[in-house]
Parts: C-alpha cells; structure tokens; sequence
C-alpha cells in the first residue's frame, strides 16, 4: 500500500534558524499519528512546512504526499491534492464572505478531483448536516471569515472546513489550545467522524488531554528538532504523567 | 479728443497675458447680467473673488496642501466655461456612463451647465424640489439666501473662493420636513472632450433636506474622451432634524483630468447622514469635506474609497467638527494604489469645548500593489472638551501575508487569493452604501476596475 505521506531525514529552518534537525515518518492510510513536544521544539514548524507557507528553508530531506514531491508543490497545489492544515492561529478575513471562501476552495478541489462545481444552493445543502457536527451556528456562513468569532468558533471552523473538503491528510496544528472541554469534545468528535481507511491524520499537540478524545495510533516524541521517541498511544500518558523533562534527560544520558 | 480714446482691454488682450480669475471676472460679470440672479449673490460672487485674490492658489508651503501640488491649475490660464459648450453628448453617450440604467430623476450638466434636454424629471409630491440652482435662484431665490454659502463664504479654501465668484450651475434639491425620497436623486456632471488649455468647469449644488425628511443623493463626475478639464465643485448640504440623508459622490474623470471636489455639510439634532466619496478617475483629484454636527445626538458617517493607477493622485481632507454633545463620526477611508500613484489623507476632528460624550472614529486603510506607490496619511485631533472618545488608525501595506496564506492553504490559487482579499478591502467601504441599485452597480464597477488592473494580476510574488 502507499503511504499517504513520507518524511525523510527531514531538515529545515526558518530565518537562520535549524529548527527541523532531521525527521523521518511515515503514515499509512487509516492512521492516526500524534506528534507532542514541548514548546519550541519545532512542531508547528513542521506543520508549517508540510502546508507550504512561505519563508521557511528546507536544509536537507524529501517529503512525499502520495507518492509526489510535496516540496515543489504550492501551498494551493498541496490542498487540492487533499492536504488539510487546521490552523493554530485561524486568520480572520474582513470583507470575504465564509460561504464564498469555502465554496471557492471546495470547487477547486472538486475540480482538481475531475467532479463537477458546486453552485451556491448545492453547496448550502451539503454542508448543513457538517455545520451541525461541529455545533456551529448556520449564520456564521454569512459571516466573513473568522471575524468575530470566538476562540473555540475558530478551532470549530476549521475543522467544520476540513469537514467540507474532505482532505486525505489533516494536520491539525495544536487545534486543542485555547478549547475548553466542551469545544474540545465536539472539535474531537468531529476528526473522529472523518476517519476513514482511506484518509490520514497528523495531530500536533503539546498535551495528551486531546488525544483522550483523538485516539492515535502512533505517537512521536519531537524535542530540539528530532524524533526522539516514537511508540503507541501509552507513550501520551507516559509522558503526562512524568513530563518531557524524564525524555531529556534520557536522551542526555543515551548521549 | 478726450481721456477715453485709451482703448478698453479686449478678452483677446486678457487671454494673451494668461488668464487669471481676476481679469476673468469681468468678463464673467457680463455673463451674468443675462441671468437675473437675485442681487444678492453677486455680493457674494464678488466676496469669493476676493477672498481668492487674497488666498491664492494653495501652495506645498501651506500645511493643508503639502502633498497635493496644484502648481499645474495654478499655471495653466484660467477658462472658465462661462456659457454652455457648443457640443453636448447624444442620449447615447448619456446611457454609456455610470449608474445610466438607475431610475428616479436625473439632472445632466455639460462643463458646469445644465441641460434641460439630457435631463429628467418632473413634479414631485409632498413639495420636493429638483432643478437646476439656476432655475431655483431665479424663481425663488429669496428662499435660498440663508444657504448658499452658509459655510462656504467662511472657508479659506482657495478653491471653494473661486467656485463662490464662478459658479454656473448644479442643483438645488429641497426637500420639505417629513418627506420621502424614495428613489435616488442622481446628478450626473460630465467634462466635454478637447477644449482650451485651462478650461475649468465650476459646479455648485445646494441640498437642503428638512426636520424628519429622507433623501439619496448621487453625484457622478465622468469626463467624455480626454480632457484636461479641471473641474470645481462645491456641494452645500443641510440636514435637519432626524433627517436621514445618504449622499455619494463618484468621480471618474479622465486622466487627464483635474478634480477639486468640496463637501460642506451641517447636520442637525438626532439626524442620521453618511456620505461616500469614491475617487477613481483624474491625474489629481482632492475631496474636502467639512462637516459641521450641529445639533445633540446625530450620527455621521464619512465613508470612501480610491482607486488610483499610473501617476495619479487622490487626495481626501476632511474635517469633522464637533460643535454639540453627544454625537457620533465615523470616518473610514480606503485606497487601493498601483503603479506610482499617490494617496492623501488628512483627518481633522475638532471638538468643541461643549461637545461632550462625542464619539469621534476615524480609519484610513491603505494597500499598495506596487513599490513606487505611496501615501500620506495624517490625523489630526484637536479636542476642546474633556469628556470625549476619539480614536483614529491609519495603516499602509501590502496585503496580508498571512490572510494570503491561509487562502492557499484551502486551495484557492494566489491570484485568486489576492483578487478576493483586494476585493474584500474595497468591500468594506461599498457594503456601507445602503441604496441598494447604487452599491451593486459600485461593487460591479469596483471589481472590474480592480480586474483590469495588472497590478491585481502580476507581481504576485512581490
């Protein structure tokens, strides 16, 4: 079978800075991988340079989506071909309509997937019974872009949009922070409800709360830019329970 | 054999000397004795040449002009259009412009003067009047004495003086108290082709909008081919008491164009007036508006935005005075600016020493689509009273790099990315118009101007 995605020896940084120092991993179809670590050791880096956002230089390593360079591929090359980056941060966009916004990406994908566009009633329709998977109020349709939504509505959002897109890999990038536990739920039951032997998920986190929710099915240790210890979903309560400080100073002592 | 066979200066002999209002004026003196304007307006004719005499054309020196050069009108010879051009545009030239499909009544002037033949309109109920200022002053000017130039005669506008001593025509629009307006009023202003070197077209339109009566008025100033017309406009506005006034002004003259637009208006207690300016067109174009809030608990809104290309310049000076308590201004000026092309924005907000509990706001967005477009961007808050809210921001970049990001990361190309976050920019100002038939026919035209644009296209990765 294909791996969905395949990191290797993976170095990158951004603004002279060696952050990425050498990550290698690979996703089957149907797998959840969880990647924690403490702050700053370079998980949203990671992210970044898997969705593509610009000013970060790749040192060393290759990356495959699906068989294909994902590092030649533009950020909009990369959605189309089923990339989804739930974002840390979610931008709001005065002025652009979410209805607009959404629609506009959903065609391009269904038009890279060779499927007809969607116009505006099509598309009211399909997206209704995702609104309500993630709890959303339906005017926030009407709404531009994140605007004046509240924290937890972000990280809804986005994965009200991964929801509609449909992507063969989420990464989601610490979509836990800033979520109390009711959002949490609903945010995890929707990534849960996406599951399916075809797709993939890369979950980001700083803490294993979420990953009481999202089970995976690996779990990847990432401190000072490298892989340092990958094991199943126990490895999360391990580490919640003693801290990444017992993993460095098992890395200092193996040095 | 006498004293007098010293011959009289010809209009020939002015011209070959450059000419300047002041030898324009008699001239223009004789132009008027056909008109019958009631004897009080030449007095105020007279006042504003004077008043020009002493100001003179604004230099760079002068601190409301420092980024606005007007030394090309100041050098040119000065032509007023004194009488109506010889050639006027067909009705098919008419359905070409902007807003042509928009219904209710529409006055056309050519060069500053009214055509009876262009336009339409007709009696209106409830005692609503729409004519030419010429035919409202020689009718009933008496009705009119305590407006016109109410505020302009005090302005130290060099520009504003020039239009009081030259003025030929635009509209008078009344509007009784309670009366309802219900389709927009639409004036439509256009500069004729060719020309002289110099020739200026000076408009003036007086609304008077009484207590609880509501009205949409439409400027629109377009120019027919190339033309270096430089045209000067004055609007005088009066909104009464919980009137409800919206008022646009569209200018898209040609870029040959000189354009030096003023907005006077004073606002009465509890009323509800906003007025847009979208600047589009002209080599250098300016839009004072100084609106005077006059009674307690009103509500202002100054809304605009400007589109300029190649060498152009746009400019908007505004001055919102707050003279009675508890009222609310809110200003929001965008620009989009491409190739090396100029925005200014100076924002006063002055605050009288009894206008408490104002809320006084004010933003000037702008995006620059190229290196070598700039803009100046100035507030200027001078507050007399304590107890007051005035907050003001200006902001110049590129667009955001992370919205662009985030747009991609869905899927959508960069070019689409940049179109729609452009669009939205424009966006923001347009949704704020609310005669619905205007602002769809502004977001059509907006966005097939920002389209044609290849600044909107190429350069992306700048």
């Amino acid at each position: 079978m294909q791996p969905i995605l395949e990191i290797k020896n993976l170095q990158a940084g951004v603004e002279g800075r060696h952050i990425l120092k050498g990550i290698s991993l690979t996703i089957q179809p149907g797998e959840i991988h969880a990647v924690m670590g403490p702050n700053g050791s370079g998980k949203s880096t990671l992210a970044a340079v898997l969705a593509g956002r610009e000013g970060y230089d790749i040192v060393s390593g290759e990356v495959r989506y699906l068989g294909q360079d994902l590092l030649e591929l533009d950020p909009e090359e990369r959605a189309r071909a089923g990339l989804f980056l739930a974002f840390q941060y979610p931008v709001e966009i005065p002025g652009v309509n979410s209805t607009y916004f959404l629609k506009a990406a959903l065609n391009e994908i269904r038009k890279h997937r060779g499927l007809p566009e969607m116009d505006a009633i099509e598309f009211l329709g399909f997206v209704k019974d995702k609104i309500k998977l993630l709890e959303l109020n339906e005017d926030l349709l009407k709404r531009p872009v994140n605007v004046g939504f509240s924290g937890g509505e972000k990280k809804r959002n986005e994965i009200f949009q991964m929801a509609v897109l449909e992507p063969r890999l989420a990464v989601l990038d610490e979509t836990d922070s800033g979520l109390d536990i009711d959002a949490l739920r609903v945010v995890s039951n929707g990534v849960n409800k996406l599951r399916s032997p075809q797709n993939a998920a890369l979950v980001i986190t700083h803490y294993q709360r979420l990953l009481n929710y999202i089970v995976p099915d690996f779990v990847h240790v990432l401190m000072d830019g490298r892989i340092v210890r990958s094991g199943g979903k126990e490895l999360a309560l391990e580490l919640e329970e003693r801290g990444y400080d017992w993993i460095a100073r098992e890395q200092r002592l193996a040095a | 054999m006498s004293a007098s066979s010293q011959p009289l200066p010809t209009l020939r002999a002015v011209s070959d000397e450059r000419p300047t209002p002041e030898l324009c004026f008699s001239v223009w003196e004789q132009a008027l004795r056909e008109r019958a304007e009631p004897k009080w307006v030449y007095p105020l004719r007279k006042a504003g040449l004077a008043r020009f005499a002493e100001l003179g054309y604004p230099t760079p020196q002068h601190e409301d002009w420092r980024f606005t050069n007007v030394e090309g009108i100041a050098s040119r010879p000065f032509r007023p259009a004194l009488t109506p051009a010889g050639a006027t545009l067909t009705p098919e030239e008419l359905d070409q412009l902007v807003f042509a499909r928009l219904g209710g009544d529409r006055l056309v002037f050519v060069d500053g003067h009214f055509s009876p033949a262009l336009s339409r309109f007709g009696p209106k109920p409830g005692g609503v009047e729409v004519t030419s200022l010429g035919a409202a002053l020689k009718n009933r000017g008496a009705t009119l004495q305590a407006s016109l130039a109410r505020q302009s005669r005090m302005a130290t506008n060099a520009f504003t003086a020039l239009n009081d001593a030259f003025f030929s025509d635009g509209a008078c629009i009344v509007v009784p108290p309670k009366a309802v307006v219900p389709e927009p009023l639409q004036l439509v202003f256009v500069a004729s082709a060719g020309g002289e070197k110099g020739r200026s077209a000076h408009v003036r339109n007086l609304i008077l909008v009484g207590a609880h009566a509501q009205v949409t008025v439409l400027e629109t100033y377009e120019s027919l081919g190339d033309t270096a017309m430089l045209t000067n406009t004055v609007t005088e506005l009066e909104a009464g008491e919980g009137a409800v006034v919206e008022h646009l002004r569209f200018q898209d003259e040609s870029e040959d164009a000189f354009h030096l637009g003023a907005l006077y208006a004073t606002i009465g207690r509890s009323a509800d007036v906003v007025t847009h300016s979208f600047a589009l067109g002209a080599q250098l174009s300016r839009q004072s508006l100084h609106t005077v809030l006059d009674g307690e608990g009103l509500e202002a809104t100054l809304n605009g935005l400007y589109l300029t290309t190649g060498n152009r310049l746009a400019d908007h000076h505004m001055v919102v005075e707050h003279a009675q308590p508890r009222c609310a201004s809110h200003e929001y000026f965008n620009g989009i600016l491409a190739g090396k092309s100029r925005g200014v924005f100076h924002g006063r907000i002055l605050v009288r020493p009894n206008a408490q509990k104002t809320d006084a706001k004010q933003t000037n967005k702008n995006i620059l689509l190229s290196p070598a477009a700039t803009v100046n961007t100035k507030p200027q808050l001078e507050i007399y009273a304590d107890d007051v809210k005035c907050t003001h921001g200006a902001t110049i970049g590129q667009l955001n790099p992370e919205s662009v990001f985030y747009l991609r990361a869905r899927g959508i190309p960069l070019e689409t990315a940049r179109r729609m976050l452009i669009h939205a920019f424009a966006g923001e100002i347009i949704d704020r118009v609310r005669c619905t038939p205007i602002r769809q026919e502004l977001d059509q035209l907006v966005w097939d101007r920002l389209e044609a644009d290849e600044h909107v296209h190429v350069g992306a990765r700048d």
